[in-house]
């Protein structure tokens, strides 16, 4: 998902309103991120019981409250630092596994690579959500759980992507020479190619982030996370379960979907401009769809 | 050709990985899940049922290698245990009378953005920098940001319960009898409308993108310029030179988009009750059916190595390029 919305924006137009994009995108995800970090202190108890069942928003509630008597806000605002919390942690560990997996399957080559490469391939062509599903249902469920399952499943493309670009890194000239004038390899490793992955691995960290926090939150909804805690995707969970959409109650869903979709968009211009910055040619072409793109959209932009 | 039979080794091992996994997940697991189950079931199921419980969960004290072929003789012969849930029906039982429903939702859905994507990113291209092309991208980009479940809770809420414009429960009304009638079908494809238009909306933004990607391309191509040149109707150029060539890459991500359009069916599946695989997810994971659960996870990912061995051969059935 996180390539297509990437690029998607990515699509309309060249020039100055590309900075405003990125510029929307670190507004976004720097605003959620404020609120992930003080809210929680801001507003009350997300599970004290403060009111009615399902009352619409007031002044007293200013998003309402769940089915339960719970504030709407505090469970919002309570719910975006876990969620936030899981999803970087999970990106962090996705972009780590993956990168390391390519960079020895590129670093090796040969036999190693050929390995690992087709691990990498089997795991793509596996539909995510059901494996998610079935590893997560036997194991008890919590953020511990939740983060090994996500980082287990979400690793292979950016292995892949990582893979691609060290490959490309290590028959430059420069690689070469630190080779030739008899650098060790991990300095070769730390030195050279490390400092020219950062921006791809920038724009990978912020992707498995994306990737992390909707996958979470399909999961938490199914009801395989822990129900106690007081997360986005519990959220949606008990607004389903407390009848929400029978009884017209929008109030328990509706800021919960908005913040993980505006998050989402957000994190999509922060990571299209990495991108930008990771592969430079991006920025010169008019897209970057995903699937094979056909040379002449790049001809066009050169000419 | 040698690319489309590495491809199809590439399904078939996943296939082979899919099934090793779902052999060894219940046998690894820590605090036994089985164990939990028999002290659960215990005294409510006959011993025969039990026993089929044993060999579904991995309850045995034969040798692993030993289970292991027991376990791909009963998969040869379509035997996936006995559901809990829905006890005493077989899990295969269970699964076929969800997975027509499915298919037909997330298959139409899959179809009707393809289709409506399609059109919409070539026509975005033929007018680049017009309205279209200015306000799609980024308006179903945003769109494509909500989960597809939460844009199911909304329209579930706006359109079927404050407008009532749609039936928001079930795959079929219950005035109608399942069978090849007129009526029933109606009420089917009226059932279908809403939660496969949201997962259509959801879905959407990719399509367009792909499609005017490829498009602007193929429109830059001398082909083009030269049918131009010959004074060629717009129409017939717009088709015939552009539409055609541009649509490879889409048809590519085909059998990818189905893995992920059947994963958001199963999510909007739950929101509107509809009786297919997702809706059966859900009971398995709320009654801890794990024979159900695993029966579930081996139909979908096959169905979706299927679907992608079937889109690369009908990819190289349509461009000789990639005979090779």
């Amino acid at each position: 998902m996180s390539a297509t919305s990437a690029s998607a924006v990515n699509a309309a137009a060249p020039g100055r309103r590309r900075d405003l994009r990125s510029t929307l995108g670190v507004v976004i995800v720097a605003g959620f991120a404020l609120v992930a970090l003080v809210g929680p202190l801001l507003v009350g108890d997300p599970t004290a019981y403060v009111g009615a069942p399902l009352e619409p928003p007031s002044a007293a509630h200013w998003f309402g409250t769940t089915g339960q008597g719970q504030d709407v806000l505090a469970q919002t605002v309570v719910g975006a630092r876990t969620t936030l919390l899981v999803g970087a942690i999970v990106g962090f560990l996705v972009v780590l596994v993956g990168a390391v997996v390519g960079a020895t399957a590129a670093f090796f080559g040969g036999v190693v690579d050929a390995v690992l490469s087709l691990v990498v391939n089997v795991s793509l062509v596996m539909p995510g959500l059901p494996l998610i599903v079935v590893i997560a249902a036997f194991l008890p469920p919590g953020p511990v759980t939740m983060a090994v399952v996500l980082a287990l499943t979400g690793w292979p493309w950016h292995a892949r992507v990582v893979r691609a670009q060290v490959a490309s890194l290590r028959r430059r000239d420069f690689v070469a020479a630190a080779t030739v004038s008899g650098e060790p390899a991990w300095r070769i490793v730390v030195v050279e190619l490390l400092p020219n992955l950062a921006a791809l691995l920038g724009s990978s960290f912020i992707g498995a982030t994306l990737y992390a926090v909707g996958a979470q939150v399909g999961l938490e909804f199914l009801g395989l996370g822990d129900l106690n805690a007081v997360t986005w995707g519990t959220n949606l969970y008990w607004a389903t379960n407390d009848s929400a959409l029978l009884t017209g109650s929008w109030w328990t869903f509706v800021p919960t979907g908005l913040g993980v979709a505006t998050l989402g968009f957000g994190l999509a211009l922060l990571g299209f401009a990495l991108d930008e910055r990771a592969n430079p040619r991006l920025a010169a072409s008019t897209g970057a769809g995903p699937g094979p793109q056909p040379t002449p959209v790049r001809r066009r932009a050169l000419g | 050709m040698s690319g489309l039979l590495r491809r199809m080794g590439l399904y078939a091992l996943a296939a082979w990985f899919a099934l090793t996994l779902n052999f060894l997940l219940p046998r690894m697991m820590p605090g036994d899940p089985a164990q939990a189950l028999f002290a659960r079931f215990q005294g409510r199921l006959e011993p025969a049922a039990l026993e089929a419980l044993t060999v579904t969960l991995g309850v045995s004290t034969a040798p692993l290698g030993e289970q292991y072929l027991t376990y791909l003789g009963q998969l040869v012969r379509g035997e996936l245990g006995i559901s809990l849930v829905y006890f005493p029906s077989p899990v295969s039982e269970v699964i076929a009378g969800g997975l027509g429903w499915t298919m037909f939702l997330a298959g139409g859905a899959l179809v009707v953005a393809f289709t409506l994507g399609s059109v919409l990113g070539a026509v975005a291209a033929w007018r680049r920098g017009g309205w279209l092309d200015t306000v799609a991208p980024p308006l179903l980009s945003f769109l494509g940001a909500f989960p597809y479940f939460w844009l199911a809770m909304a329209a579930v809420w706006l359109l079927g319960f404050q407008l009532g414009w749609f039936p928001v429960r079930h795959a079929y009304g219950p005035e109608v009898q399942p069978g090849f009638t007129l009526a029933f079908a109606a009420s089917a494809v009226r059932h279908a409308l809403l939660p496969g238009a949201t997962m259509v909306l959801a879905s959407l933004g990719g399509w367009v993108l792909t499609m005017r990607n490829a498009m602007m391309g193929v429109l830059d191509d001398e082909p083009i310029r030269f049918a131009q040149a010959r004074g060629l109707p717009p129409a017939r150029v717009f088709f015939h030179y552009g539409v055609r060539n541009a649509l490879l890459p889409s048809l590519t991500s085909f059998g990818m988009a189905f893995g992920f359009v059947l994963s958001g069916a199963l999510l909007t599946e739950i929101v509107f009750a509809y009786p297919g695989q997702g809706y059966l997810l859900l009971q398995a994971v709320r009654g801890q059916d794990y024979p159900l659960l695993q029966g579930l996870f081996l139909t979908i990912t096959l169905a979706v190595l299927a679907a992608n061995a079937l889109v690369d051969v009908v990819v190289v059935l349509l461009d000789p390029r990639t005979r090779g």
